[in-house]
């Protein structure tokens, strides 16, 4: 009798943790069909990071937006975290040869390649589209004493380490390459560049608002409400166009030679044939138009950098180089 | 008060029926996802926020409370029934509560569990709704130093965990913090002991650590041992808490409340040190001090508090500045944006429903937790009436899941297998398994924030001690190191008045 309670007890934990883990697992019965007409059937995309993080997000509204539009049945969406993406990544090399599975990926996975040393390499994948992009600000606390960039590099100049600048990410990742290439360009050695990795947004935050740090660099997003509130100051923003609702000028219009944008994007497996590429390219264009994701949009916040195919395979070729470039004068890769 | 009415008018929303079952449904997800190992709090509402998306905000934050709240307390049940915590607040949880568990009073434990996490929460929540404001200019203000120093006095504390030998208790903590150092070090990029293996980059997580050290290895020490001693079966006790149980919980209730609502409200690592620091705080406070190791109910009663009163805590800093503090306040600050919410300083002005709506279901998300939990202990209590081959199989298919749940990796069911069997070794040659898992806990953050603060300062070492909090600290724990052994040689020289002395010095503290 004790038993077939326990027993019973466990089943129906059981059950719940997998309709928790994963909430649409049925979409793998029909795998594989999907002719150019009509929905993509048993699609599945990887996210190579925990579930909430800025690439599960993105995938889970993507992956919305493309049932709500009727272009696909159920889109399954996974995660394999670890390794800055790596390990996804690795995982997606090893589906070679498959044509039903995509990867969300971005910026923090090409640095993630060379920090980790991976095996796997992004050159390995089939580049489907960008979608996304988000500009990193300077930011200073209310209060500091830097309150032009101007201020900020005449201190930094002459004295790198006294002037910490805090990051939401590790070594490779967005956070990091913005103070070093903006280092680059405006005369600092990267190598002498104090920066204070933080364990995320809210940490980094934190860092900003207690005047631990003299200055960080972050995604807009993460400091946007706090700017307005007037918590914080964003001395530039490093996008090509100043950012709409916030009061900053961009990098370039202060005589800094410096765009770089933190970004989003779909890869496919190695070996995906033309015409499945092709019906990728079709998906995801297709999504872009929706109201669903232009909605989502708004409503995240997120800025519009649509791309697709060979165009964004430059891009990604231009940004794998610039990231090498920068993590070679570093040290990180021989 | 303004905030008072603010905070009525919250409980008319959250009181409507329909909102009444998304925090029941919540709070019933929460402590199921919270008993399986390897789904946290935050994992969970990660993966319920697509099904959420049909809601109204309210709704849906309504019932991301009762998941917050009863992942928190689900995750002791697992820990004290059957060694397996479930997320990384209810690791401490297991070290007495399994041992209460097994000595028969494993309802009484949970019982305790319950309460802690209700009082806790009740108060936590109440410390939100009123003192967020000031609470939050203060935690702003902490910086690397601060947690560094909070980190020794850990350090410090870890002597009494230590067990009857220190050579191998620290022995045990080297090996724990051996295990913190795997992964790639976050300030220079390098990988640190990971083989090459790129799973092994961002460490090893402290719940597959707990659970291979403590649920895995202790199966297979039984499994090896079985044929020798005979199978008794777990008496169960008694249903409820004794008087003398309740006499010796709402201290450490408290205490647990006054510990883990400010380590909630600042940004440094989650409720696993609070939960740490209100143990051995229970342990030094204790008139039973030797009953720890064996079943003590302080050292569920307060930890279990601990980890309430922080996950309130650390919804302050997310609801007044748009900071989240833990894995789960990162998720719920997502959640909140894509339903076109900017969590920031000014969430309060521009949706005061909405946040006194959700402040008010988490009293609401408390009491049904409450009055979900208490009959059903004595219930989860019988579990350990099952022979015990069968339970402990139970035991590892459960902990499996959760290994694999976390990542669907069968990297990790190996990783758990090894942790497993190091576990095992270690209780074959006499290495207490707490220590390890303390310095797991406790070695990456003290590194972490030691070098941020030396970076901060450019390598001044005195960096780490220029803030008025952390001076305030080391003065702490230089009592801590000098005061005990004085006190003890004082008492040596009155020793017939040393029995009187006792009763009274401790009520002082």
């Amino acid at each position: 009798m004790q038993a077939r309670t326990w027993f019973t007890s466990i089943t129906a934990a059981v059950t719940l943790a997998v309709l928790a883990a994963g909430c649409g697992v049925s979409a793998d019965d029909n795998a594989s069909g999907g002719t150019s007409s009509g929905p993509v059937e048993g699609l599945r995309i990887l996210v190579p990071n925990s579930p909430g993080s800025g690439y599960d997000t993105t995938a889970r509204a993507a992956a919305k937006a493309m049932q709500d539009a009727k272009l696909t049945d159920t889109v399954e969406v996974f995660n394999t975290a670890g390794a800055g993406g790596t390990v996804g990544l690795q995982r997606l090399v090893n589906e070679k040869g498959k044509d039903d599975i995509l990867m969300q990926m971005g910026l923090g996975v090409v640095g993630a390649v060379f920090t980790n040393k991976s095996k796997a390499t992004l050159q390995d994948t089939v580049p489907i589209a960008r979608m996304v992009s988000e500009a990193e600000a300077i930011v200073v606390p209310k209060g500091s004493p830097y309150t032009s960039l101007e201020q900020l590099v005449t201190a930094w100049k002459a004295d790198p380490g006294k002037v910490p600048v805090g990051g939401a990410s590790n070594a490779g990742g967005p956070d990091h390459l913005t103070p070093m290439l903006l280092a680059k360009a405006v005369g600092v050695q990267p190598k002498s560049v104090n920066y204070v990795a933080y364990d995320g947004g809210g940490e980094l935050l934190t860092a900003i608002l207690g005047k631990k740090v003299a200055f960080a660099a972050t995604g807009i997003g993460e400091v946007a409400e706090q700017a307005k509130s007037g918590d914080v100051k964003i001395l530039a923003v490093t996008s090509e166009q100043p950012v709409e609702g916030i009061d900053a000028p961009t990098l370039k219009s202060l005589d800094v030679d410096l765009v770089f944008t933190n970004w989003r994007g779909i890869v496919g497996p190695p070996g995906l044939s033309a015409e499945k590429q092709q019906q990728y390219n079709e998906l995801l264009t297709k999504m872009h138009e929706s109201s669903q994701w232009k909605q989502t949009l708004a409503d995240q916040g997120w800025t519009d950098s649509f791309q697709t195919g060979d165009e964004f395979k430059t891009f990604l070729t231009s940004e794998n180089d610039r990231v090498a470039g920068v993590l070679r004068e570093l040290g990180l890769v021989a | 008060m303004d905030a008072l009415t603010e905070l009525l008018n919250g409980f008319v929303t959250a009181a409507h029926p329909t909102n009444l079952l998304y925090a029941f449904v919540g709070v019933l997800l929460g402590t199921a996802i919270g008993v399986l190992p390897g789904i946290g709090p935050a994992m969970a509402i990660a993966l319920l926020l697509p099904l959420t998306y049909s809601l109204e905000p309210t709704q849906a934050f309504i019932m991301f409370a009762g998941i917050y709240y009863g992942g928190m307390y689900g995750g002791s049940t697992t820990s004290i029934l059957l060694n397996t915590p479930g997320e990384s607040a209810s690791v401490v949880t297991a070290i007495e509560g399994n041992k209460m568990a097994r000595k028969g009073r494993a309802a009484a434990a949970l019982a305790t569990a319950a309460i802690g996490s209700f009082i806790a929460g009740t108060i936590g929540t109440l410390c939100l709704a009123l003192l967020a404001p000031a609470i939050v200019q203060l935690a702003v203000k902490m910086g690397a130093p601060d947690y560094f120093a909070v980190m020794v006095l850990a350090f410090v504390a870890v002597t009494t965990v230590l067990g009857s030998s220190k050579v191998r208790g620290v022995a045990a903590l080297a090996i724990g913090l051996l295990i913190g150092l795997i992964g790639i070090d976050p300030t220079s990029g390098q990988q640190r002991l990971t083989l090459g293996l790129p799973e092994l980059a961002d460490g090893i997580d402290v719940v597959v650590v707990a659970v291979g050290l403590f649920a895995v290895g202790e199966a297979l020490w039984i499994a090896a041992h079985l044929r020798r001693t005979p199978a008794d079966i777990i008496t169960v006790g008694a249903a409820r808490m004794s008087r003398e149980d309740w006499r010796r919980s709402w201290k450490p209730w408290l205490r647990g409340t006054a510990i883990g609502f400010p380590f909630g409200a600042i940004p440094a690592g989650g409720a696993e040190i609070p939960t740490f620091l209100s143990y051995v705080t229970e342990k030094k406070l204790s008139k039973h001090p030797e009953e720890f190791g064996h079943g003590a109910i302080e050292g569920v009663a307060g930890p279990e508090a601990t980890n309430n009163a922080s996950a309130a805590g650390g919804l302050v800093p997310l609801l007044t500045l748009g900071i989240p503090t833990t894995a789960t306040a990162a998720v719920m600050l997502g959640a909140f944006q894509s339903y076109g919410i900017q969590p920031g300083p000014r969430l309060l002005e521009t949706q005061p429903e909405l946040v006194w709506g959700l402040v008010a279901s988490l009293f609401i998300g408390n009491a049904i937790l409450l009055a979900l939990n208490l009959p059903l202990a004595p219930i989860w209590a019988k579990l350990l009436r099952i022979p015990r081959p069968y339970l402990y199989a139970g035991i590892l298919f459960f902990a499996s899941i959760g290994a694999y749940a976390a990542n669907l990796s069968t990297f990790d069911l190996w990783l758990l297998l090894l942790l497993g069997a190091l576990g095992f070794a270690m209780r074959r040659f006499g290495l207490p398994v707490v220590p390890a898992i303390i310095g797991i806990i406790l070695g990456p953050v003290a590194e972490e924030q030691l070098r941020r603060a030396l970076q901060i300062s450019d390598g001044q070492l005195s960096g780490l001690y220029d803030t008025w909090f952390s001076k305030t600290v080391y003065f702490v724990i230089l009592l801590v190191l000098v005061v005990p052994p004085v006190v003890n040689s004082v008492r040596k020289r009155r020793k017939p008045t040393d029995r009187e002395l006792q009763p009274s010095e401790r009520a002082g503290d």
